[in-house]
């Protein structure tokens, strides 16, 4: 009951604070969505057009699922098909350690080798989208991997021994037979880490620079949405504009959690008819 | 190409894989630990921070995060066992208790930096809690509470289904059945749970940011009295815990000496939570033995 009244109150108070800036500031809502401009504070035309950071934060997300999702699936189906003793004894503690490290330590972490790797390397300034993508597919890594780990456990062993009585090597099962089975559960862990990573703040507001305009390349400096809120919301005075555009974004945060939600349900009930 | 050789390489892509992540883990926990552990001393664990000159430490900031990180347990292990026990034992199938599910799925993927904020909006400035160690339990609680209820939830419900019904065919009432039959075996699960969660909370920085606040006020831990400002066991004083720590001196910069301090206070941080799974992990066991007589 508690959790109700409290997302009820959480949703109800920043909806209303957010929306504000539409009903009271009178700021277009497709300005505010697709205006490529933030100059909050100009004196006689401030802008308020937060497209870069939407930009900015889809962008590192799908990047950095891009990035992770490779890596962890072949992670889990080492786990699960390749080498069940080394995966259980070696590999899910690794995991589970993973998941337990703190942002802030992947932040501080991408700031002292990522950072500087990619300066060296690419050349710029370092602080840049790929240094998000990095940093945000380590630390999504973990999610994805332990639920398609599940899912692929989870699937009746009489698959798999079909398969290979029906002289089907070890890769042909994987990728015929068990991937295509747990697809469903597997979407559902890489939406898991995508709602992770969008809605990551602080590591990677360290690494990603936090220049308020569109990217030109992957190596340029970005916002993200909840770079500026963290970055922002403390400078800023309630009742204003400005402020009140910082709660706008906060509810596309709330939204998009929501998005994510939806998602991760019809994906569940999709696996559930597989079944039958 | 022969099938058989596409297999050969899919293997050795997927050990490849295996070993990637290996070394990124290993990579990650040397680096903090190699560079980190330079930096710890005595005087580091115990003087509390410099603004502006190079050798301060983060001994206020260990209080605070440990302090948190009861007041926090205090409100989530209550409300979150409750809500557990409720919606194992009590709830009905019907649209109220999907509802709770589903809003408990959304409270625990909801982003900590829009639940610190919600906190910002109530705790701190309807409720007038200002920037506090008590607003902040409050924000953490919220944050934790989803993962409690469903740890204990999925505890109570892997009690097996014989014990329940061999105590209520005694004629034990259903709250005594869950009190002195369920609970007992479900309690490790419930602990293990539980350290996971308080993990968990201890690194947590972007939910605090807007609620207990960035900066500490100079403590005397000589003063136990809990209503005064400099007393370090005032819950409603501002506090900066450990990894707000971090990410405010590697923000702000000011320190000349920020990266070997955030080197150091990230394997204190780290140290931590390894020092959290691994108890859990043991605690798990001690108990699992003493109530299976394995």
């Amino acid at each position: 009951m508690l959790s109700i009244i409290i997302i009820t109150v959480i949703t109800y108070f920043i909806a209303s604070k957010g929306l504000s800036t539409f009903f009271k500031n009178g700021i277009n809502l497709f300005d505010f969505l697709f205006g490529t401009q933030w100059k909050p504070e100009h004196d006689t035309t401030p802008l308020f057009g937060a497209f870069p950071f939407i930009f900015g934060s889809f962008s590192v997300t799908i990047l950095a699922v891009l990035l992770s999702t490779p890596l962890s699936v072949g992670a889990a189906i080492f786990m699960a098909e390749i080498s069940p003793k080394w995966g259980a004894k070696f590999l899910q503690p690794v995991i589970e350690l993973l998941i337990g490290i703190p942002s802030v330590v992947y932040g501080f972490i991408g700031l002292s080798i990522i950072v500087p790797f990619i300066r060296n390397t690419f050349g710029g300034m370092g602080f840049s989208l790929a240094s998000g993508m990095i940093v945000l597919a380590i630390m999504i890594l973990p999610t994805i991997t332990s639920v398609s780990y599940d899912a692929l456990k989870s699937l009746p062993s009489g698959l798999k021994d079909a398969s290979y009585a029906l002289g089907a090597t070890r890769w042909q099962t994987i990728y015929r037979v068990l991937i295509p089975t747990a697809l469903p559960n597997i979407l559902t862990g890489i939406v898991l880490g995508m709602a992770r990573a969008f809605g990551e703040a602080l590591a990677v507001q360290m690494v990603i620079g936090n220049v308020q305009r569109l990217p030109s390349s992957i190596l340029d400096s970005v916002s993200t949405l909840t770079s500026i809120l963290t970055l922002e919301m403390s400078n800023t005075i309630a009742g204003t504009t400005y402020n009140n555009a910082l709660w706008s974004m906060a509810l596309i945060l709330l939204l998009m959690s929501f998005v994510f939600i939806m998602i991760i349900r019809i994906l569940g009930k999709g696996s559930k008819l597989n079944e039958r | 190409m022969n099938v058989k050789v596409i297999d050969k390489i899919a293997t050795v892509i997927f050990y490849t894989i295996a070993i990637i992540i290996t070394l990124i883990l290993f990579g990650l926990l040397c680096f903090i630990l190699v560079k980190g552990l330079s930096g710890i001393s005595w005087d580091f664990l115990t003087k509390p921070p410099e603004n502006l000159r190079a050798g301060g430490g983060v001994g206020p900031q260990i209080f605070n995060s440990f302090f948190l990180l009861l007041l926090t347990m205090l409100f989530t292990i209550p409300l979150g066992i409750g809500g557990g026990i409720y919606l194992a034992e009590y709830s009905k199938p019907n649209t109220i208790t999907y509802a709770a599910r589903l809003v408990i799925e959304v409270l625990s993927s909801l982003p900590s930096i829009v639940v610190g904020l919600f906190g910002l909006l109530i705790f701190v400035q309807k409720l007038g809690m200002g920037f506090s160690l008590f607003s902040g339990a409050l924000v953490l609680m919220i944050f934790n509470l989803p993962l409690m209820i469903r740890i204990t939830e999925q505890s109570l419900r892997a009690v097996p289904v014989e014990q329940k019904e061999a105590s209520l065919a005694m004629g034990i009432s259903h709250w005594k059945t869950i009190t002195s039959i369920m609970l007992p075996i479900a309690l490790p699960g419930i602990i293990t749970g539980t350290i996971l969660t308080a993990g968990r909370a201890f690194g947590e920085a972007a939910a605090l940011m807007f609620t207990a606040g960035m900066s500490s006020p100079p403590l005397d831990f000589t003063n136990w009295n809990p209503l005064a400002p400099n007393s370090p066991i005032n819950p409603f004083r501002p506090a900066s815990t450990l990894a707000v720590h971090i990410w405010k001196i590697n923000s702000e910069g000011l320190i000349p000496d920020a990266a070997q301090i955030a080197a150091s206070a990230s394997a204190v941080l780290v140290i931590c939570v390894l020092f959290f799974n691994i108890l859990s992990r043991w605690i798990g066991k001690l108990i699992y033995k003493k109530f299976t007589a394995a």
